[in-house]
């Protein structure tokens, strides 16, 4: 009764020391991942608020020699825009619907499997890898020219299979209950899917496409070798070479001048807040058209 | 309103395995009739085959007849969505739709079928939420999301949404199961004045409950472990409970097995 211990017991020492060295490697790797994210953003800002102005925002690299200070980014800014919605146009109605055929129809038959293989095949393919393809097939072969089409081809390239996963997911998330509330209905299963299943992964979704967004508006590999560089705006993305942030920033950090890396400073902080700015966009769409603003 | 259902030697599979075999019955019209039997005997199986809910499920097929007063469940050339459309389904776990308000969810139905009038809408949303007893609870929050409401609450409402398509069948997979006493009873007290517009079965593990809301009660059984279902009897409510006339059914009644 004395000696053997029963019920409840207070924590032992050697309990209580394995939880505080767990506790400090915890938030040490904390720290530790968060460093140089943080370092990053500060530089960044510090070298790059120097020259973000009016004149940057509005005005291109035309006429503006080598060592003059002024010019700006709105030639990359225009240009990282459209090839990124372009490259969104194409891989997000593609990549969902595989997404939903992966889910909904192919219930683990040979294609989807095949097609499950392949997506994860080619989130694994080197940007640079997408940017040749375009290269070869759409401008060497075709004989199509420079363009921010053909940038957003290989783009859209890296998003697809980006898309493809984090819809899956989403779409696998949805709880059969409700596919099977919706047949009990008399619903047919494409209105099922429509109206029942893709609204409920919507906030899902609308994170992973984000998330496939911020990924490609910072790549600078494929954009080298089918957007080509300019100094003047083009504003048509199908004709002539454009411009983007992320080749912007390649070019001017090459420069020998400091008013050329300043440039380089302010157009990676752009292209930061361009982001930011998109993802904040997509949140606020998710949350307005989530049930839960309304109020329980 | 109200048809009867007619089953004649129906065996239903997943896949490979035979999961009920050679059930045949009759299902009265404007009356509850309740399946029992121990769990895994069939009885949610045989109740998803009466909609074509069955097939739902991969690799799922049924052999057999079902006919709902002249016509053939299973017949070629039969549209599934539209057996679902005159055969309304409640299930165990209450399950509005998350993304959708009361209204909507009542609504989704009818919305999803075809186009109505906002008026009409509305008449038959007030009309069912009524039916369901769920009218004076929510009427001030109908834009309010349905996973808002509590269990007992959000089973009301599917039915709500079941009854506002006009079936002429319902079927209950124990819709009681998740729910405390006092909403059990509001669901009881539901499906007693429901029987006089719709032929219902409901399946539960509750032999109190079969015993209260339902007139004929058919007992399912297993031979054994991966053996196929079986009717084993069925008959008045009544006389299930009091005198049934297999041993089997007696002894599950009184408690001696499942």
């Amino acid at each position: 009764m004395t000696t053997v211990q029963t019920g409840i017991q207070p924590i032992s020492t050697s309990r209580r020391v394995k939880d505080r060295i767990v506790h400090v490697l915890v938030y040490l790797a904390f720290a530790i991942a968060v460093i140089p994210l943080v370092s990053v953003l500060w530089l960044v800002i510090k070298n790059g608020m120097h020259r973000f102005d009016l004149e940057f925002l509005t005005h291109s690299m035309r006429n503006i020699g080598a060592r003059d200070a002024g010019g700006g980014a709105y030639h990359a800014i225009i240009g990282t825009l459209e090839q990124v919605s372009l490259a969104s146009l194409i891989a997000v109605p593609i990549g969902l619907l595989t997404a939903v055929y992966l889910v909904e129809y192919g219930s683990g038959g040979r294609l989807a499997r095949s097609i499950s293989f392949f997506v994860d095949v080619m989130t694994g393919v080197p940007s640079v890898v997408s940017g040749l393809f375009v290269l070869a097939f759409w401008i060497l072969a075709l004989g199509m020219p420079f363009s921010g089409f053909a940038g957003a081809m290989a783009l859209s390239i890296l998003m697809m299979p980006v898309v493809v996963r984090s819809a899956e997911e989403m779409l696998r998330l949805v709880p059969n209950d409700l596919r099977e509330a919706s047949y009990a209905l008399g619903v047919p299963k494409w209105r099922t899917i429509v109206k029942v299943v893709l609204p409920t992964a919507f906030t899902g979704i609308v994170t992973g496409v984000m998330l496939a967004v911020a990924r490609v508006a910072g790549e600078t590999a494929p954009l080298l070798l089918t957007v080509f560089f300019t100094d003047s705006i083009n504003n048509d993305p199908f004709n002539g070479p454009q411009m983007g942030l992320p080749l912007y920033v390649f070019d001017q950090a090459g420069r020998p001048t400091d008013t050329a890396i300043d440039r380089a400073w302010t157009g990676a902080l752009t292209l930061i807040l361009i982001v930011m700015l998109l993802n904040l966009v997509a949140r606020l769409i998710a949350w307005w058209r989530s049930p839960a603003k309304r109020g329980s | 309103m109200a048809k009867q259902i007619e089953v004649a030697g129906l065996d239903a599979y997943y896949g490979a395995h035979k999961a009920i075999e050679g059930i045949t019955m009759t299902i009265e019209p404007r009356a509850v009739t309740a399946f029992i039997g121990p769990s895994g005997c069939g009885k949610s199986t045989f109740l998803r085959t009466l909609n074509r809910m069955h097939e739902v499920i991969p690799g799922a097929r049924v052999e057999g007849k079902v006919r709902l007063e002249d016509q053939d469940l299973y017949g070629p050339g039969v549209d599934p969505v539209s057996v679902r459309r005159t055969i309304g389904m409640v299930f165990q776990r209450p399950n509005p739709f998350p993304t959708m308000s009361i209204y909507d969810n009542v609504a989704a139905g009818l919305r999803l079928n075809g186009r109505f009038s906002k008026s009409e809408l509305d008449g038959i949303v007030e009309s069912s939420l009524k039916g369901a007893n769920l009218w004076n609870e929510v009427k001030d929050r109908l834009q309010k999301p349905g996973s808002g409401l509590s269990g007992g609450q959000q089973q009301r409402l599917c039915i709500a949404r079941a009854i506002a398509v006009r079936p002429e069948v319902l079927l209950m997979d124990e819709p009681c199961s998740a729910l405390d006493p006092i909403s059990t009873l509001a669901i009881e007290d539901l499906i007693s004045s429901l029987k006089r517009d719709y032929t219902i079965v409901i399946v539960t593990h509750n032999m109190q409950q079969a015993a209260r809301v339902s007139d004929k009660t058919a007992f399912f059984n297993l031979a054994g472990q991966g053996q196929p279902g079986k009717l084993i009897e069925m008959d008045e409510t009544s006389r299930i409970f009091t005198n049934p006339g297999q041993k089997a059914t007696e002894d599950y009644i009184t408690g001696r097995f499942g």
